[in-house]
């Protein structure tokens, strides 16, 4: 019970670590890439002892400067609500990385490990879920700062969530149907399969229509451009805006912890997650008959590269979106969402249903 | 006059698609990113130094090249014997738009030259920076191309130049008491001050060289 308690604790200090790192990390990464595409430096200043390292510090002295800023809450704020929402965002933000296997088993002393902090059954609900509940961040946060700007971000921010959940769910439903499980270790199992011995049955393949909606409503889910209404800069400053120091902080980490959750989505749903192609438990297998053989050790740390290789092109992919594309119009966001997103999610569902039944029928 | 309806454009299927048009405002974005990218790495080993990977100037390390005719800070232009070509005439005191110059004029101790500016003070706070002084001088004794942009103090006497700031750009301190009697003597320099009075007592300079 110990070893086991003590594995679970390992796992999800691994995640964490890794997660909470690559958060700050991509904060860089933000100003860098998008200093790289508009032809600019980007910040550079921030030194220790003279090194500068491309900038690197600046997120440390971020941190600092928002740990040492003065913490405000308005007059008319209710406290208590007000301090929780950061504290909301944060924690349901987080606790979506628990479902989400980041490799396959791990042999070690004869005990098998999964790499994933929770096997659970109905992981996508429970990561849906979660990702609901860290909605009410948002909303709370708009609605305990008293302040009408604050409650504009929060409702924009509400009904952009709700309505992209609805494209995002069913677009999902799709790759349910075709792997036959709501369990994420075991989806990402499923798409092992080749296809002919040649294509791997990765979600792209089998479900590529349900990839881009589920592209687009994710990055709608993690309010950054072209979905930003909620926050708005140029226009309401949205829902935090009467957050200071490390509570703003904390959003601002949430946004880019969404971030990371959409690209890990993405690539556990669409992308094999920790499948390498032609590698099985015991090594490659590739279609012309050749073989490489690789231990357990190997095996789990190829799955864990393969997954972050994906998750970080889908990072760079988000921020490079997030720097081409201008912000929607608040009716044409809404437009997307209900008229074009949720008709082709349910149309794709309904047609893979159709498809699977004549392949059933016929096979 | 008839009225022309102008039609609204409408969108193609092909740019209704979104994707399509996604990409390609991707490919524009993705050339800037590995093109900026690449001209960096290549900058660090030290090629293709020519070739600017970005627009960014890095300021307090880097200037901004000027123009010829930018307006920069004004100086007081110098005769051979380090004397400043003022004549007081006040000319530039009188144009000036903003009245940020005042001018105490001398009598010179050189027959040919009528008088000289025993001060010459111009206040940085109030100056436009119009050039008019510039223009209107008949002896090319007042030009603003020094390339000093960054005139800040803490103080707005600290904003005034007096004339021995305007004679010599590199001293940027104000500096203090002076006196202004004709063998000019600056009491913080100890009377030792390039573009000073000095060279005027010694008696080799005053003449021409021609002559000899």
């Amino acid at each position: 019970m110990i070893e086991f308690l003590l594995i679970k604790v390992t796992l999800a200090g691994i995640v964490l670590f890794a997660v909470l790192n690559l958060a700050g990390f991509h904060t860089w990464v933000e100003r860098k890439q998008s200093a790289l595409i508009q032809d600019r430096i980007g910040a550079n200043r921030a030194s220790i002892l003279g090194f500068r390292m491309l900038g690197l510090f600046h997120g440390i002295a971020d941190a600092i400067k928002m740990f040492t800023k003065e913490d405000i809450v308005p007059a008319g704020a209710d406290r208590t609500l007000h301090t929780l929402a950061p504290f909301f965002s944060v924690f349901f933000a987080l606790v979506t990385f628990a479902a989400i296997p980041f490799g396959d088993q791990l042999i070690l002393g004869g005990r098998v490990i999964d790499l994933q902090v929770a096997r659970i059954d109905a992981a996508l609900l429970y990561v849906f879920a979660m990702l609901s509940l860290g909605a009410y961040g948002v909303i709370l946060a708009g609605f305990a700062s008293r302040n009408n700007y604050a409650i504009l971000g929060g409702l924009r921010a509400t009904a952009q969530l709700i309505s992209y959940e609805i494209a995002l769910g069913i677009a999902i439903v799709g790759v349910v149907m075709v792997y036959g499980t709501m369990n994420l270790g075991d989806l990402v199992r499923a798409q092992g399969v080749m296809i002919g011995g040649w294509i791997p049955m990765w979600g792209i393949v089998t479900q590529p229509v349900a990839f881009f909606i589920f592209l687009t409503a994710a990055l709608a889910e993690t309010k950054r451009l072209p979905f930003d209404l909620p926050e708005g800069e140029s226009e309401i400053i949205g829902y935090f805006v009467e957050y200071s120091g490390m509570k703003f902080g904390m959003f601002f980490l949430t946004d880019f912890l969404e971030t990371i959750v959409a690209a890990t989505l993405a690539t556990t749903l669409f992308f094999g997650g920790w499948q390498v192609p032609f590698l099985l438990a015991d090594g490659f297998h590739f279609p012309w008959g050749a073989e490489i053989l690789v231990s357990n050790w190997v095996y789990a740390l190829l799955g864990v590269a393969s997954f972050s290789f994906k998750s970080f092109v889908f990072l760079f992919l988000f921020m490079q979106l997030r720097w081409t594309l201008p912000r929607f119009r608040y009716d044409q966001l809404m437009g997307l969402g209900w008229k074009v997103l949720f008709p082709i999610a349910v149309v794709n569902v309904v047609v893979t249903a159709v498809v699977m039944l004549l392949l059933e029928g016929g096979g | 006059m008839a009225v022309r309806t102008v039609r609204r454009p409408e969108l193609t299927f092909w740019e209704k698609l979104y994707i399509p048009q996604i990409i390609s405002g991707l490919r524009i974005t993705l050339r800037h990113f590995f093109r900026n990218l690449f001209l960096h790495m290549l900058h660090q080993v030290g090629r293709f130094k020519d070739v600017s990977a970005m627009a960014t100037i890095q300021y307090p390390e880097e200037l901004r090249p000027l123009m010829s005719r930018f307006r920069s800070r004004h100086r007081l232009t110098l005769r051979e014997d380090h004397t400043p070509r003022c004549v007081g005439c006040m000319l530039c005191e009188t144009v000036c738009p903003a009245k940020c110059i005042t001018i105490v004029p001398g009598e010179h101790p050189d027959p040919h030259v009528e008088k000289y500016p025993i001060r010459f003070d111009i206040d940085l706070g109030v100056c436009v920076y119009c050039g008019y002084c510039v223009e209107v001088c008949p002896e090319d004794a007042i030009r603003m191309d020094t390339g000093i942009l960054d005139v800040a103090a803490y103080s707005r006497e600290a904003m005034q130049l007096d004339i021995h700031e305007l004679m010599d750009p590199t001293l940027r301190k104000p500096v203090g008491d002076c006196s202004l009697e004709f063998p000019h003597k600056c009491e913080l320099t100890g009377g030792e001050m390039k573009g000073s009075w000095d060279m005027l007592n010694a008696p080799a300079v005053v003449t021409d060289p021609a002559e000899k």
